[in-house]
């Protein structure tokens, strides 16, 4: 495919760089990204890649928008509350960048769709913000074997890292399974500084560019932490653990499986209730 | 005895991994932790004796995830 004048324009900033150049963009426009979530990361994420030129870009998200979310969601606006948020994103990424083709997906990733969702996308970032999502994205993204960006925040503090499934160090490697409920708040209960979605969202973003274009060197097997308040990026090697459930030696998991436990919004009673 | 925690030196008296995550008041279930590059299990941390010098990092889950402060 050949850059039109128009797209020349509009991607010459990237055709520029050296390590971009019109191949580089070339392979932009030809990925298919899958984001998890049309929230706080995903917001950023979504924006930043239409903005590149993402050629087809993947957005799964139940959820409407609420007024809640409009502090740090910024693909959202005031007239979009109530509003599906793949339809309002979808709209926004549309406007920003009429070449990229978006696929979404108004429903929650689950065991039974994961695979089949994963399976139409090169590459997935995950900008959801609940646990058993994030566990269920690992896992469905080493069964497919597609890249994966991870992203976390709460309060004033994220993380992000990228895996590749089977050769770097994945999300069970660390966190072998999800925190027993009420055991780790959400960010309902204990509040997110919005600007930090738009910080580690943006993180993802670069990184999954730099894996599309396959340059520099991928955040794998490292933990990039952030705290705001104290201004400090701090990097964490990690590495493969040969007794990870799922990428080790002898796994446990060994099909798709949706962990059921609810963390962002439990009800707290209902836990005591199910746990008696 | 001198230890290094997510970074910072810090002189802690505890003979165990569980005991600093108690002198800390982590709850073990919410974080994972690597001592000098080492994935630790959760199940030896009340076991696994700490020396002048080991380089400890807290994991934290977070994204819906930890609200601890380990600043605090
Ligand atoms: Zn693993």
């Amino acid at each position: 495919m050949a850059f039109t004048e128009e797209q020349l324009v509009r991607y010459s900033r990237h055709i520029i760089l050296s390590e971009v150049g019109g191949k580089g963009q070339k392979k932009i426009g030809q990925a298919r990204v899958l984001v998890i979530g049309a929230g706080g990361l995903g917001s950023p994420i979504a924006l930043y890649l239409a903005a590149a030129g993402i050629g087809t870009m993947g957005l799964i998200d139940a959820d409407m928008v609420d007024l809640t979310n409009l502090q740090r969601q910024i693909i959202h606006h005031t007239a979009d509350v109530g509003r599906p948020k793949v339809l309002s994103a979808t709209e926004k990424i549309t406007d920003l960048n009429p070449d990229v083709e978006v696929i979404s997906y108004q429903k929650n990733l689950d065991a039974e769709n994961a695979l089949e969702v994963f399976n139409h996308f090169d590459y997935v970032i995950d900008g959801t913000d609940n646990f058993p999502a994030k566990f269920l994205i690992n896992d469905a993204a080493f069964f497919a074997n597609k890249p994966l960006i991870h992203g976390g925040i709460l309060r004033f503090d994220g993380q992000i890292f990228t895996i590749l499934p089977g050769e770097s160090a994945c999300y069970r490697c660390i966190f072998p399974k999800l925190p027993p409920q009420g055991v780790v708040p959400s960010c309902q209960e204990a509040g997110v500084l919005g600007a930090l979605a738009g910080l580690i969202g943006t993180l993802q973003a670069t990184e999954a560019l730099k894996l599309i274009l396959g340059i520099g060197t991928p955040l794998t097997n490292r933990i990039l932490t952030y705290s705001a308040l104290q201004t400090q990026f701090r990097e964490i090697t990690i590495k493969k653990n040969p007794d990870c459930p799922l990428c080790g030696a002898h796994p446990s998991i060994t099909t798709l499986e949706m962990e059921t436990q609810e963390v962002c919004d439990f009800d707290p009673l209902e836990t005591a209730q199910k746990d008696s | 005895m001198l230890i290094r925690i997510n970074g910072k030196q810090e002189d802690i008296q505890v003979a165990t991994l569980g005991d600093l995550l108690q002198s800390k008041n982590i709850e073990p279930q919410m974080v994972s932790v690597e001592l000098n590059n080492t994935m630790i299990d959760r199940t030896n941390l009340t076991t696994t004796l700490l020396k002048e010098g080991d380089s400890i990092e807290l994991l934290f889950f977070m994204g819906g995830g930890s609200g601890h402060d380990l600043r605090q």
